[in-house]
């Protein structure tokens, strides 16, 4: 068995008195779309965050490639990425200055032609000199996506990336995702709201529900396990507490 | 019109002043400074009116070296909140980049819009006033440099608090900087203060610079005294606001604030 990508162990987190990640462990095994269910306040975004070293966990351990993330945060953060539908790009800048900006903190080399390759991948080569401001929220996601890309990650972190999405773009980001996925054998953590996009892109699903894990496996025999019709069917049961 | 929308829009604003500490001191803020900063002009303009030979000199150069440490310290907290207010906050911070390095980067943003203003402000001041400011000589470099770092530090202490207290302490962006004002003898000598702000003007390096500045205008010597205690000081102060923003990181961090204000 490869090592895995990522490592999570008995992570936990506290806010003040409330428990928002409750001992979790997993991990992401390589080429593998993990993806995390959950009600609003269920962990999801707080284990994001930690993994990414900007929440600091209360107990627990992360390992990313192996490494240490307390330890290594710079040295693993060159090597992954992040996208978020809550999260925009600088205003004031071009599609162009914005994902040169990044190739730069990202240390890519030839910038030029990697940010062509993303504006192409993307389809936004018709607006790369347009200001972030006159975009609509789903270009937003989109360079927000192709930043995520800038730096050829091995590992990438979405949170809820299709959110702001109408189905077309969705559908295409998903299908974009998948390509990558096999193409360049990167790693995914997903999380979204959608529970047929859920069904659909990932090769394992974790359900969280104030912050504990309470149910994970491949989507087809998590749906089984709880003998419902479909992913949605399994969230409502488990979000609203009701027995199997 | 509408009474009760214009009420709704009155409460709700009321109700933001109720709840925020920061935003209900700056209503008493501003006219406290403004009144210690005018008030200690005009006692200096009563007390030593007769021997005032260069007063043109004093105003203009003291107005153009506030605005070099005001830069100095906007370039680090308008530029970190320029971020906030684009929500790009995260996807800086969830790159490889160390919060040093964040910090020098604003720095070097700091020094650009400075250099900026700096020569706008004394072309102006040439044009409109035959004020030239570099007639007061080279000597004059190195107290600027003293005022952009004490800038720098007052501009990192900002962000910290920011980062700390969120959205409702974004006034200290344009605030902090002026509390130092009325203590810095700009305008006017530290001999003006009542002697408790004489205490305290001590312990501000931008003091030591005025009094410089108005001792090159004065008599045309240079200041050595007044320089090494100014940058003595720099340098207290810039570590203390660097060690100050690495403690904040870490409290933000564990607190789940630093993924709070990015979002």
């Amino acid at each position: 068995m490869a090592d895995p990508i990522v490592e999570v162990t008995r992570l936990t987190k506290f806010f003040k008195t409330l428990k928002a990640v409750d001992e979790v462990s997993f991990r992401l095994e390589p080429g593998e779309i993990l993806g995390f269910l959950g009600p609003n306040g269920a962990g999801k975004t707080t284990i994001i965050h930690m993994l990414l070293g900007l929440t600091t966990p209360t107990s627990g351990s992360i390992k990313v490639f192996g490494l240490d993330l307390e330890k290594h945060r710079s040295e693993i953060l060159q090597q992954a990425n992040f996208s978020s539908t809550y999260v925009s790009m600088p205003y004031s800048l071009t599609v162009k200055e914005s994902l040169e900006v990044f190739a730069w903190l990202y240390d890519v080399r030839r910038k030029e032609e990697k940010i062509s390759e993303l504006l192409r991948i993307f389809e936004m080569e018709g607006i790369r000199n347009k200001e972030v401001r006159h975009l609509s929220s789903g270009l937003i996601t989109r360079l927000n996506l192709a930043k995520a890309l800038i730096n050829s990650p091995k590992v990438l972190f979405l949170d809820e990336p299709t959110a702001s999405l109408d189905p077309d773009i969705a559908d295409k980001t998903r299908t974009l995702l998948r390509r990558i996925k096999k193409e360049r054998g990167i790693s995914i953590i997903y999380t979204s709201h959608n529970m047929k996009e859920m069904e659909e892109i990932s090769d394992r699903i974790i359900f969280l529900h104030k912050g504990r894990i309470i149910a994970s496996g491949k989507p087809a025999d998590v749906v089984q396990s709880f003998r419902r019709q479909n992913l949605e069917e399994v969230f409502l049961q488990l979000a609203r507490g009701e027995k199997a | 019109m509408s009474l009760h929308r214009i009420i709704a829009l009155f409460m709700r604003h009321i109700y933001l002043y109720r709840r925020s500490l920061p935003r209900l001191m700056e209503i008493f803020y501003w006219p406290f400074l403004d009144l210690l900063l005018w008030g200690f002009i005009s006692l200096y303009l009563v007390r030593y009116r007769e021997n005032l030979p260069n007063f043109v000199a004093f105003l203009l150069g003291a107005l153009i070296l506030w605005d070099i440490l005001f830069r100095s310290q906007q370039g680090i907290s308008v530029s970190f909140l320029e971020d906030i207010w684009a929500r790009n906050f995260l996807n800086i911070f969830a790159s490889p980049l160390k919060p040093l390095e964040y910090v020098v980067s604003l720095m070097l943003v700091s020094s650009v819009k400075i250099i900026i203003a700096g020569t706008i402000m004394s072309l102006l001041a040439w044009l409109l006033y035959s004020f030239n400011i570099f007639l007061l000589g080279i000597s004059l470099l190195p107290f600027i440099l003293s005022l952009v770092i004490l800038g720098w530090a007052i501009g990192i202490i900002t962000i910290s608090l920011i980062l700390r207290f969120g959205q409702q302490a974004e006034v200290l962006a344009w605030g902090l900087a002026l509390l130092f004002q009325p203590v810095s003898a700009v305008f006017y000598p530290v001999s003006v203060l009542p002697p408790a702000l004489q205490a305290i003007a001590r312990f501000i390096p931008a003091s030591y610079v005025f009094e410089g500045m108005r001792g090159i205008i004065h008599t045309g010597s240079f200041p050595h005294h007044e320089l090494i205690q100014s940058f003595a000081l720099d340098t207290a102060y810039i570590g203390v606001a660097f060690l100050f923003f690495c403690l904040v990181m870490k409290t933000v961090k564990k607190r789940g604030l630093l993924a709070k204000i990015g979002e």
